[in-house]
């Protein structure tokens, strides 16, 4: 276990370097020359390339590749053309809001979308396994957005319910900030609940025609402990590795969802830096989603002998 | 069909074992009645085709078009949608949108099905290039599709084209893998190997014996990657990141929406539903052609 542990580690270092090199490549052939933009209008040849030097942007690509890896590694992701803010503090400053909200949706999606996809495959064929598929087939259609102002405005504007846009950091109160977090969340997890529902029912219904199964029942179990120890334990990995596939999906989400709600997280910084064309920013928000979209998947490979002692590394 | 029904009754009521006639029906009519979902999204898909072809007919104005004057009006009988900030009629904004959402979904699934049927037959035949193609692959997976389409559209300007290409780019791995997954698993199979043995071409080997065989996994893929392309086009648009705002885009008509959409919400609602509908269109037919291709998996999903 712990060999394929490390060995699993390790295996995260060549796809973190694949992501480093895409993103660096972003910069380096990003639009603009950051020399002329130094040197002003006024600057002749001759000083634009003495500035190019003095920075270093003269040197081959993968000597500045190797360079700017080492900064990174070092928790230096440079420094915001906009701003003049090293992008590390930015994104620092960021943080919570949009790590709340994933986390937020990631719990209400899982205690919604696995009880709805057991609960279908339970009742396959009935209304309610066609109901709750319409629903899911529904929530993977509906754009983030769509379900964000129809919330909103049902929720917010219409009941009152809920306030409309904001964010409420987690030190000025629970209630309140969970109050800013609830409509964001719930529009956040619609297409991650369809995704867990659907990938639920399909992995239980896989189970249930086991043997076990009907070992279970025939011993005289509650149909309860069938479903949720029995079944559910060993439906769980396909739900795990989609879950944390569809993590991707909640990263993306979180860009639009903090546009819709006004929510100052790392999506807003994302679209700030793009109308601003803040390279380095956007470097740097990438390279931080794609890490822990990385590191998520990792956790999933990791937990598999968790639900499965079968799994043996 | 609710025709013949009272017939069939008429002339055998009295012998109920008798199994009435077979339905004649064509093979595609009698399928489409098993599958609902299928009949439902090729119907509302095939509005939506109708709508983005025949824009200009359909009692639309040029989209494009400024009056100030009028503008910021409610939905009403002379202008159906309302008209936006601008005075631009909503309604046809949303008509001519459709042509590119359309463009964008079925362009973005045609272009990352060829490219990543190339990639993936080259990872599963070239053994040597396989480790390094699938470390690519893996690299780009692991950036969420949205921010890369994100940081790719930050490197050019804002056009279709650009919107096209960098969805694309996000979306060819998955289909690499899954064309390298059928091409390693059909290598091995008696077919394939008698075929080497016979002296079978490579070229030919491809064409004949796995290209049909990745076309019914290939072809549910790109459904939904159609479907994918179509919504992440809207949220590109949607924060500035997309088509640019001369071309009326669903997304573009949302992000401009978006700041009046708590007083003037039918901005917003119009291109909502109808980016919804085309894309719960598209995961229908998509959802469809899995049953019809895969009956095993049909009935698990």
């Amino acid at each position: 276990m712990l060999v394929y542990a490390l060995r699993r580690v390790l295996a995260t270092i060549p796809v973190m370097a694949v992501v480093a090199l895409f993103v660096f490549s972003l910069l380096y052939f990003a639009p603009g020359d950051p020399a002329a933009i130094i040197a002003g209008d006024q600057a002749t040849p001759e000083q634009i390339a003495h500035i190019r030097a003095s920075l270093g942007l003269d040197r081959p690509f993968l000597v500045r590749f190797g360079e700017w890896s080492w900064h990174i590694l070092h928790g230096d992701l440079g420094t915001s053309i906009f701003t003049n803010l090293p992008v590390s503090h930015m994104i620092a400053q960021r943080l919570e809001p949009t790590f709340s909200l994933m986390l937020l949706t990631l719990i209400l999606s899982l205690v919604v979308a696995i009880p709805m996809g057991v609960v279908a495959a339970w009742r396959q064929g009935s209304w309610i396994d066609r109901l709750i598929m319409v629903v899911a087939v529904f929530g993977f259609s509906t754009p983030v957005f769509v379900i964000g102002y129809l919330l909103a405005y049902v929720f917010a504007l219409q009941l009152d319910w809920l306030p409309v846009q904001g964010y409420t950091p987690i030190a000025e109160g629970f209630w309140p900030f969970l109050q800013s977090l609830i409509l964001p969340a719930v529009t956040l997890g619609g297409i991650y609940i369809a995704l867990i529902a659907r990938i639920t029912r399909a992995s239980m219904l896989e189970v249930l025609s086991q043997d076990y199964v009907r070992t279970a029942r025939a011993k005289g179990l509650g149909e309860r402990a069938v479903l949720f120890v029995h079944a559910l334990k060993n439906a769980a990995v396909p739900i795990v590795t989609v879950a944390g596939l569809g993590v991707a999906l909640l990263i993306g989400g979180a860009v639009v969802t903090e546009s819709v709600f006004a929510i100052p997280g790392l999506g807003r910084l994302t679209v700030d830096a793009i109308l601003r064309r803040d390279y380095p920013v956007i470097q740097g928000v990438v390279l931080l989603f794609s890490f822990v979209y990385v590191l998520v998947n990792l956790l999933v490979d990791l937990l598999y002998s968790l639900f499965d002692p079968r799994i043996r590394y | 069909m609710t025709v013949d029904v009272p017939l069939e009754v008429f002339a055998a009521p009295v012998l109920p074992e008798i199994l009435p006639p077979p339905r004649r029906r064509g093979w595609l009519g009698g399928f489409l009645l098993r599958h609902p979902g299928m009949a439902a999204g090729i119907a509302l898909l095939s509005i939506m085709l109708v709508i983005a072809v025949f824009a200009p007919l359909l009692a639309t104005v040029d989209p494009t078009a400024l009056a100030p004057v009028r503008r910021l009006r409610p939905p009403s009988a002379h202008y159906w949608f309302g008209t936006d900030m601008l005075g631009r009629d909503i309604y046809s904004r949303v008509m001519y949108g459709a042509r590119v959402s359309l463009t964008v979904g079925f362009a973005v699934a045609a272009l990352a099905s060829a490219t990543g049927t190339l990639i993936g037959l080259l990872a599963g035949f070239v053994r040597w290039s396989d480790a390094l193609i699938m470390r690519v692959m893996d690299g780009v997976m692991s950036i969420p599709p949205i921010l890369l389409a994100i940081a790719l559209m930050a490197l050019t300007r804002g056009s279709v084209q650009n919107v096209i290409i960098a969805i694309t780019i996000s979306e060819i791995p998955r289909v690499a893998r899954l064309v390298r997954g059928v091409v390693l698993s059909l290598r091995e199979q008696p077919y394939v190997e008698a075929a080497i043995a016979c002296g079978t071409r490579l070229p030919t080997i491809i064409w004949r014996h796995i290209l049909p065989n990745t076309l019914a996994p290939l072809t549910v893929q790109a459904t939904y990657i159609c479907a994918s392309a179509m919504i992440t086009e809207a949220i590109l648009s949607f924060i500035g990141a997309g088509t640019p705002p001369t071309i009326p885009s669903w997304g573009n008509i949302m992000a401009e929406g978006r700041a009046l959409w708590q007083i003037k919400p039918f901005i917003v609602f119009f291109p909502a539903v109808f980016l919804s509908l085309t894309v719960l269109a598209v995961n229908l037919v998509g959802d469809g052609l899995r049953d019809a291709l895969d009956p095993r998996l049909a009935k698990r999903l």
